[in-house]
């Protein structure tokens, strides 16, 4: 899957392939009059080891884009370049087997590499020891929290060893507090693998913590209206004034996408709103 | 933040997080498991008791439940008994794992091509339904009064039970742990075996309980049918119980066929109940 990128190379990428490159991209569901475009001329490129978040309100097709890059599901026009070899996605749920041990649901991402037991269970516990949750191996999913969950199909994703980790909003399910310390671990996690992340959330405030760029999605159609490059110094925190001002500029922008919809054009959907987590 | 402090906020967190497990002792659940059977079994030996005191019928067609259990006491002495007991429960067990084999390799095949389950679905459920009497006239007619007349009908009973609980779990596979084993490389034939096989369990191990149901009922049924010379059975003393008028005989027989299929199907309850709690599917109850 790896397709030539010879001499498109370029944009951000300043002359690097880049990890990720969606071109003129659409994907449209059903057919005839009852079809929905979902996804509409969408350009993106992800260059290794930069952090993208992909913001965008309901409908904006953003979990979308993120199958098609996994390779879930097959867009209906353009062209999607990535090594779907070197791939993981994390779920907005944990996704864990609930029949294995924390311990094998991570050692099944290095089952699928071939590698034999003894090996797959100490990587494993590396993986584990990477999230902090070093001594968990042998409980079951449902024996921990739903933030330790995530954590875990963060190790299993991470365990892949990929060079590309897409993120369909994986902790929007969780407390404030906890997510915030997932955020740094996050962090933390892609300086250290030098990963390209792609991470999807709708909450402005998180995408201007985490992202390098901030990719702005309209709804219905989803389309790129506007790339937010992100230039705060790190590490940042969600609560600081400088992240506020940030996000509150793409908020803005978020709103006035909002607005051209619907029948109710003066109030922004709860979620979008910068105030609302 | 110091990765220490942070290290530390985590681990406080998840502390918090964890309920600590609380699981009433050994001696505590298996008396709220006892205590109810007991109730129930005194307050059917009384209403029995009762139906025999108001005399519609003699005693020695409609024997009381004294007679009868000093009968069952005396036939749990004797080596016949056990003779026939092995008898049966070999059967039970043969055709019962017989139908679970069957059951795997058409729920299996099923599930899985789809022009066969187009083909064959239905026809499994419209198997399942039919009374598997019905099926001695042929089996005997193919097979003559054998065992294997015996096994034929066990099977044919059990087996679309074991299957349907095998396709039923493979539907209901969640399709995120499908979309999740997709994305670290499994497919076709891996994902079947690593995520499609185990996410299928519970409700494979609800088909065989009911497959169990099916093939008790199923055999039976047979040993009254099909009575072999000096082959001594469950069914078969029933059958001869009748014969002979020998109420508290029939019903000491009648007991025991009850008593196997509460224990087997207890049995299933204990797996299945095992298998919940390591997924966390059960309820907890404060």
């Amino acid at each position: 899957m790896t397709a030539p990128l010879t001499e498109q190379a370029g944009g951000r990428t300043d002359g690097q392939q880049p990890a990720v490159r969606l071109q003129a991209v659409s994907k449209t569901y059903g057919q005839g009059k009852a079809s929905l475009l979902a996804l509409d001329n969408v350009a993106l490129d992800v260059a290794p080891g930069e952090f993208v978040c992909l913001l965008g309100a309901s409908g904006c097709g953003k979990s979308t884009l993120l199958s098609l890059v996994a390779g879930l599901d097959a867009p209906s026009a353009g062209r999607i370049d990535v090594d779907r070899r070197r791939i993981a996605l994390m779920f907005q749920e944990p996704a864990l087997f609930p029949w294995l041990t924390v311990s094998a649901n991570v050692e099944m991402a290095l089952r699928a590499k071939g590698l034999g037991k003894r090996e797959r269970r100490d990587r494993a516990a590396e993986y584990l020891e990477i999230v902090h949750l070093g001594g968990f191996g042998r409980k079951r999913p449902h024996e921990l929290s739903g933030g330790m969950r995530q954590r875990v199909s963060l190790a299993r994703a991470l365990a892949q060893d990929a060079d590309v980790l897409l993120m369909d909003e994986p902790f929007g399910a969780l407390d404030a507090m906890t997510r915030d310390l997932l955020h740094d671990e996050l962090e933390r996690i892609w300086r250290e693998r030098d990963l390209a992340v792609l991470f999807v959330t709708h909450n402005v405030r998180e995408a201007v913590r985490l992202g390098d760029r901030v990719v702005l999605l309209s709804s219905r159609p989803g389309r790129v209206v506007e790339d937010f490059p992100v230039t705060l110094p790190r590490p940042r925190r969600t609560d600081s004034a400088e992240v506020a001002e940030q996000a509150g500029e793409i908020t803005q922008r978020l709103r006035q996408e909002v607005m051209r919809h619907g029948a109710a054009p003066n109030r922004v959907p709860r979620e979008a709103a910068p105030d609302a987590r | 933040m110091a990765a220490d402090t942070h290290a530390r906020q985590i681990a406080g967190l998840d502390a918090l997080e964890l309920a600590p497990a609380r699981r009433a002792g050994l001696l505590t659940r298996a008396w709220a498991g006892t205590w109810p059977v007991a109730l129930a079994v005194a307050l059917v030996l009384a209403a029995w008791q009762l139906v025999v005191l108001a005399g519609w019928w003699p005693e020695y067609v409609f024997a009381g439940p004294v007679t009868t259990l000093t009968e069952l006491g005396h036939r749990l002495g004797e080596a016949e008994f056990y003779q026939a007991l092995t008898v049966t429960m070999r059967r039970a067990v043969v055709g019962f794992a017989l139908a679970i084999a069957v059951g795997l390799v058409v729920g299996a095949l099923v599930s899985r091509i789809r022009p066969l389950r187009r083909a064959v679905g239905s026809l499994i459920t419209g198997l399942q339904t039919m009374p598997s009497i019905a099926w001695f006239p042929l089996a005997i007619l193919l097979f003559g009064l054998s065992e294997s007349a015996i096994l034929f009908v066990v099977v044919l009973g059990a087996a679309p039970s074991v299957a349907n609980g095998l396709i039923t779990g493979v539907d209901y596979t969640p399709p995120i742990l499908l979309r999740a084993g997709h994305m670290l490389g499994f497919r076709r034939l891996t994902l079947y075996r690593h995520v499609i096989l185990p996410a299928s369990l519970p409700s494979f191990l609800a088909g065989l309980k009911q497959g169990w149901a099916f093939a008790w009922r199923s055999l039976m049924a047979g040993e009254l049918l099909v009575i072999i010379a000096n082959r001594p059975s469950l069914g078969e003393q029933l059958h001869f119980a009748r014969e002979l008028a020998d109420s508290p005989g029939l019903l000491a027989t009648m007991i025991v066929i009850l008593v196997i299929g509460i224990l087997v199907d207890r049995l299933f309850g204990l797996a299945d109940n095992a298998l919940r709690r390591r997924w966390g599917l059960h309820q907890v109850t404060a």
